[in-house]
Formats: C-alpha cells, sequence, structure tokens
C-alpha cells in the first residue's frame, strides 16, 4: 500500500476533563472516500478538526500530506501548520464565506496571498471552479445574497481554489434546508469521481452508502466500525452499529402521519 | 428677554477661525486616538500574552478612570517639571487623542470578538497565518461593526475638545469666551457656540451613517 495520505495512530483528546477522542488509529489513502458517522456529541466533528490542525490533540501522532501535525501528543508550530492548512482544504457546516469579499474574491483571496497567484491568474482559475460548481454567473455578487446551497458550493470551490491533497467536510448539508441539500452533495460526488481524497462527516446516509470507500462509525470518541458501505450497511459488524443505523434509518424510513 | 446677537456676527471671523482650529485638533486627536485604539483593542484580546495584555489594560483603566480636564492639565502643566515643553496646541491633540483611544479600543475589541469564531477558522484552514487572517478577513468585518459605537465616540470626542480652550489653545470655545469678556453677552455667544458644535456632530454622524450604508450594501457585515 502507497503513503497514507492521512495517518493516524492513538490520537487522544480531551476537553478539561472529558476525553472526546480515545486513542483512535486510521488512515486515508489516496483518492479514497471516508465517510464518517456517529451519533451527536460522538468526537465526529473533533477528529475531522485534528486533521487539520483546528483542535489540538494531547496524545498520539497524526500525519497529513507529509507534514506531521502532531507527534507523540505534540502539536507542530503554528508556522508550520499554515503550510499544512494550505493543503488541506475545509467545508464547515455553516459555510464561513467571508461576507465583505464577492464571491469571485472569496476565492482568490488565499491563493493571491499564499501562492503568489496575479490577480488575473487566481480570477481564471476561480471563475473555472465557479463554472465547476454552477456559479460562475455569481462570481461578481456578495454571499449575503446567496442561498445556502449556493453558499455551500461557493465554499467548496474556495477551498479547491488552493489545490489541496484532501477536502474534509464538517456536516456540510447539515445547515441547508432540504430541497438544496442535493445539489452540494451533487458536487461533492463530482469531487469524488475525479479522485479527490475526501473525509466527510455527515448524517446523509444515502450519499454514504453510494460514495464512500470506507465508512467510519464513531461513538464516545471511538472508532467502533469502520468498513466499505456495503457491509457496514448490510452486515454491521458491532451492536453499537446497529443501533445508531436502526435509529437513523428508521427516521428516514417513518411513515408520514 | 433681550437677545443681541450682534457681538456673534461682529466677531465671526473668530469665531470661524476657532472651529477651524477645533476641526484641526478634533480630527488629529481622532486618527491618533484610532491608531492607537486599534493597538491598544489588539493588544487586549488575548490575555494569554500577558505583558502586552496587562500593559493595555493598566493603560485603559488609568485613562479611562480619570477626568480628561486633569489629564490635559497633566500633560500642560506636568510635563515640564521634566523638562518636556509641548505646545498647547500638541498637548490638545495628545491629551484627547490618548483620551478617545481607551474608548476606542474597547469598541475595537469588542467588534473583533462579535465576528463569528468561523471566519477566523476559515482564514486559517486556508492556510493564512493568523495576522494577515486578521487583516483580511476579520478587521473588515469588524470596522464595519464599530461605526456606529465609533460615531459616538466621534461625537464625544467632537465635545470634549472644548476643554482644551482652558489649555489657552484658541479654538471655538476659547474665541467665543474672548467675545463675552468684551461684550458680556454670554447667553447669544455660547448659543452660536453651541450651534458650531451641534453642526459639526451633525456632520459626522452624516457621514458616518453614509458610510455605514454603503459598506453594509448587499449583506456585507
Amino acid at each position: 500500500m502507497g503513503a497514507a495520505i492521512i495517518d493516524i495512530q492513538n490520537l487522544s483528546k480531551s476537553f478539561g476533563n472529558h476525553q472526546v477522542l480515545h486513542d483512535i488509529t486510521f488512515s486515508v489513502q489516496a483518492s479514497q472516500v471516508i465517510v464518517v458517522i456517529g451519533p451527536s456529541g460522538s468526537g465526529k466533528s473533533t477528529f475531522l478538526r485534528c486533521m487539520n490542525g483546528l483542535e489540538t490533540a494531547e496524545g498520539g501522532t497524526l500525519r497529513a500530506c507529509g507534514h506531521t501535525v502532531v507527534e507523540q501528543g505534540r502539536m507542530m508550530s503554528e508556522k508550520n501548520l499554515d503550510a499544512l492548512r494550505s493543503e488541506v482544504g475545509m467545508v464547515f457546516q455553516s459555510f464561513n464565506l467571508f461576507p465583505h469579499l464577492n464571491v469571485l474574491h472569496n476565492i482568490t483571496l488565499a491563493p493571491m496571498a499564499l501562492r503568489g497567484k496575479s490577480r488575473q491568474e487566481a480570477e481564471e482559475h476561480g471563475l473555472r471552479l465557479l463554472d465547476k460548481v454552477g456559479l460562475k454567473h455569481k462570481a461578481q455578487v456578495f454571499p449575503g445574497t446567496l442561498s445556502g446551497g449556493q453558499k455551500q458550493r461557493v465554499a467548496i470551490a474556495r477551498a479547491l481554489a488552493m489545490e489541496p491533497k484532501v477536502m474534509l467536510f464538517d456536516e456540510p448539508t447539515s445547515a441547508l434546508d432540504p430541497e438544496l441539500v442535493g445539489e452540494v452533495l451533487q458536487v461533492m460526488k463530482t469531487l469524488a469521481n475525479e479522485g479527490m481524497t475526501m473525509v466527510i462527516v455527515t448524517h446523509e446516509m444515502g450519499f454514504a452508502r453510494e460514495v464512500a470507500d470506507v465508512v467510519v462509525v464513531m461513538d464516545q470518541g471511538a472508532i467502533v466500525e469502520a468498513a466499505p458501505p456495503a457491509q457496514l450497511f448490510t452486515a454491521p459488524q458491532e451492536a453499537r452499529t446497529r443501533r445508531f443505523l436502526q435509529n437513523v434509518l428508521s427516521r428516514d424510513a417513518a411513515p408520514v402521519l | 428677554m433681550n437677545l443681541d446677537f450682534s457681538p456673534v456676527w461682529e466677531g465671526w471671523r473668530a469665531l470661524a477661525s476657532g472651529t477651524l482650529i477645533t476641526i484641526e485638533i478634533t480630527a488629529s486627536a481622532l486618527v491618533l486616538g484610532c491608531l492607537l485604539g486599534l493597538l491598544i483593542g489588539l493588544g487586549r484580546l488575548n490575555p494569554k500574552r500577558t505583558v502586552i495584555y496587562g500593559l493595555c489594560t493598566t493603560y485603559l483603566t488609568l485613562i479611562r478612570g480619570t477626568p480628561l480636564l486633569v489629564q490635559l492639565f497633566i500633560l500642560f502643566f506636568g510635563l515640564p517639571h521634566f523638562g518636556i515643553q509641548l505646545p498647547a496646541y500638541m498637548c490638545g491633540i495628545f491629551g484627547l487623542g490618548i483620551y478617545s483611544a481607551a474608548y476606542v479600543s474597547e469598541i475595537v475589541r469588542g467588534s473583533i470578538q462579535s465576528v463569528e469564531k468561523g471566519q477566523m477558522e476559515a482564514a486559517r484552514s486556508l492556510g493564512l497565518p493568523h495576522k494577515l487572517a486578521m487583516r483580511k478577513v476579520i478587521l473588515p468585518q469588524a470596522f464595519v461593526r464599530m461605526i456606529p459605537a465609533l460615531g459616538n465616540e466621534f461625537i464625544a470626542l467632537i465635545k470634549n475638545s472644548a476643554l482644551v480652550s482652558l489649555l489657552t489653545i484658541a479654538d471655538v470655545m476659547h474665541e467665543g469666551e474672548k467675545i463675552i469678556s468684551v461684550s458680556y453677552r454670554s447667553l447669544e455667544v455660547y448659543l452660536a457656540i453651541a450651534f458650531i458644535y451641534l453642526m459639526l456632530t451633525s456632520i459626522t454622524t452624516l457621514i458616518l451613517r453614509r458610510t455605514e450604508k454603503v459598506l453594509r450594501a448587499d449583506g456585507r457585515v
């Protein structure tokens, strides 16, 4: 097996006395799509945010894109974190677009500031990315005028503008109205098909089943089970996985009263 | 009641030049107050940097906790004891600017902290270093949120500037008092001075309101 893009050994993290990540060992290979599911408060988001150093871990080792983010519980320096983050794209539940910049400038800000791209270069690339997420016509508007689904697609384009080696998604559709979820998932599906390495925290089971190479189930800060979706959804090995899937899927299947 | 505004009309040149001095001193103090206030506000963002945080907090406590008039007198009468002789005009600008900076610093800190945490996270996630993220992402948004509070502070500064007349500075207040001392028409002159200050503060309010409206267009917070 080739070198993992993300390699995690015995990662642990606490908020005060409350341990949120327990001894997690996991790795992500190039072009893999990993979907992380689990009940709320299970540590999924914290796990994801450790991967680009937004959260500090106190135990274990985490390597991402050739950078050692955490080594034996010691975080790398802020300066090196900046270099790592420029290679790891992050998409947030609440979009976090920059409201004072128009859509195109949201996308060109980082490549111009960090990659030394000229405005023209950055804007041409930005427009190609906007075209890819179907929003080229919105290049000049401000984020405040967009729908949630459009905002999230711009956020994806913004992350892609840094040409990341891996994309992290933290519940990218959880803040969206139901009818807008599809357009965002569609963009993510396209990315997955193009071979982008992705780690996605989500509650979209249908998406997980269709797109994931590996589905990871987390509960109480630990990985309960990790398996390809065909196996995990049809023959879960762990009782906790079965209970979680039952809860989620019965909600989806519940008759409308 | 018998009002006679003729001393005001006759002294209009003096009042006009006093108004110019008031504008000059207030505008200079405003720039000084904003720059210094920005630095002090930034210095109070992170209590973990104990030295910087401590210094800025001490500044805030001392300046906000003592009367402006006393501070002006300390600058004007006190500094010469240490061999530092500032012209009255400079004492006025420094005194007002230093005082205003204390208030501006709290406006700056409050506005920066009111920008959602996700903005800094998104900027850092793109790889922007902290300072660059602050400059490109957080401060432009914080600035718009500062405007209403800064407006209050600018208006307070304009009005407080009347105190510099006590440092022998020939501002509009000082010129007015000179007219009173020869005409004894105090009510008329004070009304005229009040009107001039009202004009200055109203124009300031108008400019800030326009600025905020432009900056907030299209849902830009």
